[in-house]
């Protein structure tokens, strides 16, 4: 019998298409994939897991009193602590996102060096892994809510659609730095700088109608602005300016398709020059 | 017969010392990372002409062979023949410039055992990572695991971090699960290079198993008796360029015969090191110049009467002062099996001040008592046990005949020449005269 699986190597160039079958043929090493990173990221530390919870903790505590108290946010009825609580998760989540993934294939050099497999599955397997984060930071936003005696509303079935958003962005940014960083380590330290900057021109600490009307225009070609806005509209039912979500959202899926296409097309050259 | 792989005019193009200027600015970096897609494609296809174009170098050029299922093919060639390049591309890690191959069957690939370990990780769970990597599916995992368990032999250490084994135990578990792949086609890059004499001679038997279980295996090593033994077919590769391809024996021969001697020259006695072609291209030339000279100080011309004395002169440059330095003389027969190395480490209770600069070390061996043949020479250098510079097969030596035991017999098997002493003793009370010797 002429074996069934026929394989042709030869050169590619330019751009190149999405080759599902095969990355549903590797799905099972993009889980071990995920599995290791869950299971080696907070190994040999003492608070483990806790550290989901912590970093946005952290952040809300002194955002909470800088904010609130010296700034004089108002943010209506929701209690600030809550208010940025519910933006933080998310955009920690983006922003841890961005910046392991983008170092991610450096970090598995030797892996690129020696077998093939998509490379893909490296950043991606990175974002996944890091969901994990963002549901346990739901989990202690459902317990700081039930603490200020906060209702759930109906809004609540939108949160997919932003939490699929803010995938969609941190995976296209992810996938293109990622890339990107193989030929120049510069992305690496750009990455860091530029989420530290990003998180002012995004709505977590603030929200959205405290921004001039001028300046709200622009905000609107920053993907996570609509994502933050919308996870508040989901979780805490604050007020969400649709037009703002339709165009993040948009903005998210022309990220994702970017990322992905710049990824298809630096990967060939990945193990010569990484 | 069925063909498995055809390989037609695969060729690979590499950059040549590229890139450093372009990290001037953060801004350039940023329009070349930009600008590089579009330009790249542009010239992809160039054209070509010779080794070396510009900043470019073909490490293979318009190779063409098939391969039928079954055959075990042996990759031959010196360092630098581009035999690592050819795997890479049929395993898919790199692309070719030009050519295209086609592959019919399940291909799993073996460029190194234990790809993407991970330290932090248990025994346990580094098989289904590694497995997976390797292209192995859970249930499959799941099925081969007390296997694999048993024969790595790490059995009670299941569930500790990889981080905590010790060398032999890590390299143990990785090739034993490489060695657990089933494909159709496999191939392997020198990872029989692996553990104590024991496990390699293992490792030697599973793939020998692996070869016979009507597989087709492609195979790279320096090893050449392993080539010998396991491969049924061999392709020499020299420059880029495929030169002969045939049964593995005449593949040896040729290999042997054409291309070992190439860019030695053994009719001096002064060898320059220090833009020698055996080195490793991680180490700094530190090594500069070996002189091979007879007992009484005659310069040694490559031949040696069998246990000759000889001796060697090792030129040396310390970088920064240091007073734990060693260097190293090592013997190879030529199809690159170790037969004895001399290292100033061996001896005892020596002890240097510190030194800096231009060093000369002075090796003196009373006796060489290999057989008659033809011998590789390889020289290192240890800073603080720690190598830092190798270069392989310096030299050649021949060992001629000589009439070592003053019988004019002498062995042409085994490698080397026993002193040994004989006497005849009663059959009645063997047991006396033997206990003296034991």
């Amino acid at each position: 019998m002429a074996a069934a699986i026929e394989l042709e190597i030869k050169p590619h160039q330019g751009w190149q298409r999405i080759d599902f079958r095969e990355l549903w043929h590797y799905r099972e090493l993009l889980a071990f994939l995920v599995w290791r990173d869950v299971k080696v990221r907070y190994r040999q530390t003492a608070l483990g897991g806790l550290w989901a919870i912590l970093q946005p903790l952290i952040a809300m505590l002194i955002f909470t009193g800088l904010f609130a108290s010296v700034a004089k946010i108002r943010t209506d009825s929701v209690p600030y602590s809550l208010f940025v609580y519910a933006g933080l998760v998310p955009w920690t989540f983006f922003a841890n996102a961005v910046t392991l993934s983008s170092n991610s294939l450096i970090g598995a050099d030797q892996m690129i060096r020696k077998i093939y497999f998509p490379r893909l599955l490296v950043p991606m397997g990175v974002i996944v892994a890091l969901g994990l984060d963002m549901l346990i930071g739901f989990g202690f936003i459902a317990f700081l809510m039930a603490y200020h005696h906060w209702p759930v509303t109906a809004n609540l079935v939108w949160l997919p659609l932003f939490m699929f958003g803010t995938f969609l962005a941190a995976s296209g940014l992810g996938l293109a730095l990622s890339a990107l960083n193989v030929q120049y380590r510069d992305v690496k330290y750009v990455v860091p700088f530029f989420t530290q900057m990003a998180l002012f021109l995004t709505p977590v600490l603030y929200p959205m109608r405290y921004v001039p009307q001028k300046i709200a225009v622009y905000l609107a070609f920053n993907p996570m602005a609509g994502m933050v806005e919308g996870f508040r509209y989901a979780v805490l039912g604050s007020p969400v300016s649709w037009p703002l979500v339709a165009s993040s959202l948009g903005i998210c899926m022309l990220l994702f398709a970017g990322g992905l296409f710049v990824f298809r097309r630096m990967e060939r050259t990945f193990s010569d020059i990484i | 017969m069925e063909t498995v792989i055809e390989i037609s005019g695969i060729s690979k193009r590499y950059q040549v010392g590229q890139d450093a200027r372009f990290y001037d600015s953060f801004r350039e970096a940023l329009t070349q990372a930009l600008r590089k897609p579009w330009r790249n494609s542009h010239n992809g296809s160039g054209k070509h002409n010779g080794q070396k174009n510009g900043n470019t170098f073909w490490a293979l050029r318009d190779i063409s062979f098939d391969v039928q299922k079954g055959d075990t093919v042996g990759i031959i060639g010196s360092n630098g023949a581009g035999k690592s390049t050819l795997l890479k591309i049929i395993s898919r890690i790199t692309d070719p410039t030009e050519g295209h191959i086609k592959v019919r069957g399940r291909m799993a690939s073996l460029l190194e055992v234990g790809t993407g370990f991970h330290p932090e990780l248990t025994g346990r769970e580094n098989i289904y990572l590694n497995g997976a990597i390797l292209g192995m599916r859970k249930a499959e995992i799941d099925s081969k695991f007390e296997e694999i368990v048993s024969f790595a032999g790490i059995g009670k250490f299941l569930d500790t971090p990889v981080k905590r084994y010790s060398s032999g135990m890590y390299v143990r578990l990785a090739f034993s699960i490489a060695a657990h792949l089933d494909p159709e086609i496999l191939i392997v890059d020198e990872v029989l290079a692996v553990g104590d004499a024991a496990f390699q001679k293992k490792c030697l038997g599973k793939m020998a198993e692996a070869c016979s279980r009507a597989k087709t295996v492609f195979f790279v090593s320096h090893n050449l008796a392993a080539v010998e033994n396991l491969c049924t077919r061999g392709v020499v590769l020299q420059q880029g360029k495929l030169v002969f391809s045939g049964n593995a024996r005449q593949a040896i021969d040729y290999y042997l015969h054409n291309l070992v001697s190439e860019g030695s020259a053994p009719n001096s006695h002064i060898i320059d090191l220090s833009c020698a072609a055996g080195r490793p291209v991680r180490y700094r030339p530190q090594l500069k110049r070996l002189e091979l000279y007879t007992e009484d100080g005659r310069p040694l011309m490559g031949d040696l009467p069998v246990g000759g004395p000889m001796k060697a002169v090792i030129h040396f440059y310390l970088e920064e002062p240091c007073s734990s330095f060693d260097a190293s003389l090592a013997f190879d027969t030529p199809s690159g099996q170790r037969v004895c190395t001399a290292h100033s480490a061996y001896e005892s209770g020596r002890v240097h001040e510190e030194r800096v600069g231009d060093q000369v070390f002075v090796c003196d061996i009373p006796s060489l008592p290999l057989i008659p043949g033809e011998y590789k020479l390889h020289v290192g250098l240890d800073i603080r046990n720690t190598e830092v510079d190798w270069v392989e097969d310096a030299t050649r030596l021949t060992v001629i005949n000589s009439d070592f035991y003053g019988t004019g017999v002498i062995p042409t098997k085994g490698q080397f020449l026993l002193d040994n002493r004989w006497t005849m003793s009663s059959p009645l009370e063997p047991e006396v005269s033997l206990r003296g010797k034991v």
